[in-house]
């Protein structure tokens, strides 16, 4: 009933604004005004320019500034500073384009409104100007190319050799974490290996994974100060990991591994302080569209000092030591080929790169 | 070049050399009455045939719309109930929430509507196919049947489509890029079963229906000028048209082996895409295949289809600007180079998209280095619109203020390409707010308004009649504020990292703080749609009450402009006009007039002849 209530409000209103606008034709037509190929309404579009740039252009600095802050993540990278800067650089610049042309082209708007009498300049072309306004962008973007292209070859070069290494794999919909135990080799995976308790295929005939430690949830755990590499990979549909403070995207690829190393300069604890807010955590997100849970494929992120990293680390227990009747069916299968280390008690699992930095 | 010739051969093309019976043009008069079917559905009249792309592009464009309306309903209020859309929606609305699997259906959709539907059939179907043959001097397209094939594929790739949004299990839902494994696995997301099979279809339909015209338009430009009509007097929106159809040639064929054979791995076991996958408790028995691959396909297409989608909102807007400020284009061969600069580039300039999706990082300098050139013909192409403007006489006609709304949003949208061209800085700006902010501004919103203006502008030739130029300010003034309110704030939550397609952001902390702004970009997007109504209005009620045009409203040099005020079939009842010089004498000193159309030549203008055009008298 109230539909047919609103329904029958709007369409009167619309028959209200059909028969004004009719009105408002018939005047223009009987005021004459109708015949007159350029009219009052010129000079208020000109008007309306003006006002839309000065208007518009302050609500615009005015928002912006308003919310500077909320749009800075703060960082906790070494490469974010570098690419942080770099942006606001690249911004400041692209900032003054910006506010030159929108004023030429609304002041000029204005300016050079119809005028009876006026005639325009004819003016096609003038060569000099063209490769002035052709070389300026030229070597204001390979200025940009440059510098975006050192940064970039040093922010995907080779991971430093005392890389902590940690292995993050995206399924639909979550995040499952793998450390490489006291041997720092992740060992080898295999699709076709995966079930309910061995969530990333452990291929445990390879003694490289018999320390490997595996979380089917929880939180990433990295030290700070030391460089991490992340393994990327995929167990079904495309993900991306995305650390927004830490500057950190990637795609998680089904049959494709991908990698990513930065170095966490600042602690959770730290971080907290910084912003003043004791909840605060740095936060792992899916940025590549995989289904209905993509929102919510969140992981946090603990950076803690490399002690206490190391002291988290050897509480882990590794997947065979938590899994033994998984290991025993890879020992029944390949009877004979047994490897000979037995599961590391992974208390000791300490990262030689950690231990070295202590 | 002495006098207008009463009849004329075509003289550049070897192929399309039209008989002097066919040009004096005895048959053409509409002696015989053609059915209703004939003239208006089957027609192979351009002009008819742009008719029915632009109003299926109205209808596309609602639909679009409406979609985006409903997204942005589910992010300006997360936490509130959706229930009284369950009479719309049904079972999408679950207890009050819209199901999220719906949500990237809809995102999907109004992607794939609006980039393919709507800015590429849409724009480039109406105006290549309204405009190629009146401004070049052409009775038609070369293959008036093919044209008309080219619609009607269109029509039922629409179909298709337009029933895929009625599946049980939802319409497509990977996103409008369809990457593999998402697309081709219904375990991984419903809409990849029935949904996405019609999703193929339909652009295979729309491929098809792309080559068809584009053949069409480039075989017209190439053979069908009239006499004198070189290259170098052709009108910018024709170049613009003839660059989007190579574009459209040589791409879209790459679209569709990339959809064929994610068909063969939808359907044929095939591994091109798929690998070592685990999905709903299973191995699949797929090896070998690169789901980066399908991304190389999708945006060899993908990325000149961007330029596909804005190169002739480009020529148009050109075209409207020297009209209206009474102007020659500034630099007219600077405009048509650049044009050539951006349609070279657009080829080596795809795989910006991918940065960082595990590509050789070597690959990323490579097309970071690519991406950043094309940015200076674009600079090239803003700067002298800004010239045209200068020193010019403006007429504020609606088209106009489309055409400067143009260029104000493609500097806005177009500037942060360069951040997002930055391989170094895209690590933390890729598939952000920042990202749609940009593609909606730069090729989004800026080829709207393209082809507003251009509706705006070429509507008295169309239809005969005029569109009321007050509703067309309003129209105006409310899109180009709602434009800049909608997508200058989504620029700060893309700044901060607000992934896209994401259902809801309150899960994150990081992503939380901006609840506010989200309900106002929400506020402004479903106002800025409402505001479209009244362009529908003043479109379908001026078709029948509008004031009645002249033959030359905006007292233009091109050759349409030449023809009766509604042209019939064969565009010219009489021999086609010759074109004796470039199109932009605007208010060129010496002239009685302030523009001396295309056909007349120098002999009658000898006041205002320039020392190398004495020699042409």
């Amino acid at each position: 009933m109230t539909a047919l209530g609103i329904l029958l409000v709007l369409v009167l209103l619309l028959v209200v604004f059909g028969l004004l606008f009719r009105l408002q034709i018939l005047t223009s037509i009987f005021s004459g005004s109708s015949t007159r190929e350029i009219g009052v309404s010129n000079r208020v579009n000109a008007i309306l320019f003006i006002i839309f740039l000065v208007v518009g252009g302050s609500a615009f600095a005015w928002s912006f500034v308003d919310n500077f802050d909320a749009m800075n993540p703060p960082i906790a990278s070494v490469h974010g500073h570098a690419t942080e800067r770099m942006f606001w650089t690249t911004m400041i610049i692209l900032g003054i384009v910006f506010t030159l042309t929108q004023i030429l082209l609304f002041v000029y708007s204005y300016k050079y409104q119809h005028k009876e009498g006026r005639r325009a300049f004819f003016f096609p072309h003038n060569n000099k100007i063209e490769i002035i306004w052709t070389l300026i962008p030229a070597v204001v973007m390979a200025a940009l190319v440059f510098a975006g292209w050192k940064e970039w070859s040093r922010i995907t070069g080779p991971a430093p050799q005392n890389a902590v290494v940690v292995e993050v794999m995206g399924k639909q919909f979550g995040w499952l974490l793998r450390y490489p135990g006291r041997d720092s080799n992740l060992g080898v995976v295999n699709y076709r290996l995966i079930d309910a308790t061995n969530d990333f295929g452990l291929d445990l005939s390879d003694k490289s994974s018999l320390d490997d430690i595996t979380f089917p949830s929880g939180e990433l755990h990295v030290p700070k100060g030391i460089p991490v590499l992340l393994k990327i990979r995929s167990r079904d549909v495309l993900h991306a990991v995305y650390m927004p403070h830490f500057r950190v995207q990637m795609y998680a690829v089904p049959g494709m591994p991908t990698k990513f190393w930065f170095t966490p300069t600042k602690t959770t604890d730290e971080m907290r302080a910084q912003t003043g807010n004791p909840k605060f955590n740095y936060e792992l997100a899916c940025n590549q569209i995989c289904g209905r849970g993509h929102f919510a494929m969140k992981l946090n992120i603990v950076v803690e000092e490399p002690e206490d990293y190391v002291a988290w680390l050897s509480q882990q227990k590794s997947f065979t030591e938590q899994n033994p009747d998984v290991l025993a069916s890879f020992k029944q299968k390949s009877s004979g080929l047994t490897p000979k280390a037995e599961a590391a008690p992974a208390a000791a699992a300490v990262v030689p790169a950690a231990k070295a930095s202590l | 070049m002495a006098a207008n010739l009463p009849t004329h051969a075509q003289v550049q093309g070897g192929i399309g050399v039209t008989e002097p019976g066919h040009d004096v043009h005895e048959h053409h008069d509409e002696h015989h009455e053609q059915s209703f079917l004939q003239k208006y559905i089957f027609s192979t009249d351009h002009k008819v045939i742009a008719k029915q792309f632009l109003i299926t592009g109205i209808f596309w464009a609602i639909l679009g719309g409406t979609l985006s309306s409903l997204f942005r309903l589910q992010l300006g209020w997360p936490e509130s109930t959706l229930e009284w859309l369950s009479p719309f929606l049904g079972k999408w609305i679950e207890a009050g929430k819209l199901n999220p699997e719906f949500y990237l259906a809809l995102v999907t959709m109004h992607g794939t509507i609006m980039v393919f539907f709507v800015l590429t059939a849409g724009l480039s179907g109406t105006f290549s196919n309204f405009l190629i043959p009146l401004q070049i001097g052409a009775r038609d397209m070369a293959s008036g049947f093919m044209n008309m094939l080219s619609y009607w594929f269109f029509f039922l790739s629409s179909v298709v489509m337009f029933l895929s949004l009625f599946l049980e299990t939802g319409p497509a839902a990977a996103g409008w890029t369809i990457y593999p494994p998402l697309s081709a696995l219904p375990q991984a997301i419903p809409g990849s079963g029935m949904g996405m099979t019609m999703w193929l279809v339909s652009m295979a339909l729309f491929i098809v229906s792309q080559l068809l015209g584009g053949v069409n338009y480039i075989t017209t430009v190439i053979n069908l000028r009239t006499q004198g009509m070189s290259m170098s007097k052709l009108p910018l929106t024709i170049w613009s048209f003839f660059l989007t159809a190579v574009l459209g040639l040589l791409s879209f064929p790459v679209l569709f082996s990339a959809a064929l054979l994610l068909i063969f791995d939808r359907s044929f076991g095939t591994s091109f895409f798929l690998s070592d996958i685990y999905i709903a408790g299973q191995a699949l028995p797929n090896t070998g295949g690169s789901p980066i691959l399908f991304q190389h396909l999708f945006w060899f297409l993908g990325h000149p289809e961007v330029y596909i989608v804005i190169m002739p909102a480009m020529g148009m807007v050109s075209e409207i600007m020297a009209t209206n400020a009474r102007k020659p284009i500034f630099g007219y061969r600077a405009m048509i180079g650049s044009l050539l600069g951006i349609s070279l580039l657009s080829f080596v300039v795809w795989a910006h998209h991918m940065f960082v999706t595990g590509m050789n990082p070597f690959l990323g300098s490579v097309f970071m280095f690519l991406t950043l050139i094309i940015a200076v013909p674009s600079a090239v192409k803003t700067f002298n619109w800004l010239a045209t403007l200068w020193r010019g006489n403006i007429r504020f006609t609606t088209a106009m203020l489309f055409s400067i709304g143009f260029v104000s949003l493609f500097i806005a949208g177009g500037l942060t390409g360069i951040v997002l061209g930055n391989a170094a800085l895209d690590i933390q700006m890729h598939n952000t707010y920042f990202v749609v902010a940009h593609f909606h501004l730069v090729m989004g919103s800026s080829a709207f308004f393209g082809l507003w203006a251009g509706v705006y502008h070429w509507f008295p030739k169309m239809f005969g009649r005029m569109m009321d130029e007050k509703l067309g300010y309003v129209h105006f003034w409310l899109t180009f504020l709602g434009v800049y309110l909608v997508f200058l704030p989504m620029h700060y939550v893309g700044i901060a990292g607000f992934p896209r397609r994401y259902y809801s952001w309150t899960g994150f902390d990081t992503f939380s703080q901006f609840a506010n702004l989200n309900k106002f970009i929400s506020v402004a997007a479903i106002l800025a749609f409402f505001a479209q109504f009244v362009f529908i209005f003043n479109f379908f009620y001026s078709i029948f009450r509008g004031r009645r045009a002249s033959e030359n409203p905006w007292r233009s040099t091109t050759l349409e402009w030449t023809t009766p005020v509604v042209p019939g079939h064969g565009n010219w009842p009489g021999a086609i006009p010759a074109v004796h010089r470039w199109p932009y004498d605007y208010s060129k000193p010496g002239a009685a007039d302030d523009f001396i159309p295309q056909h007349v030549p120098y002999s009658q203008t000898q006041s205002s002849n320039l020392p190398y055009e004495r020699e042409m008298e």
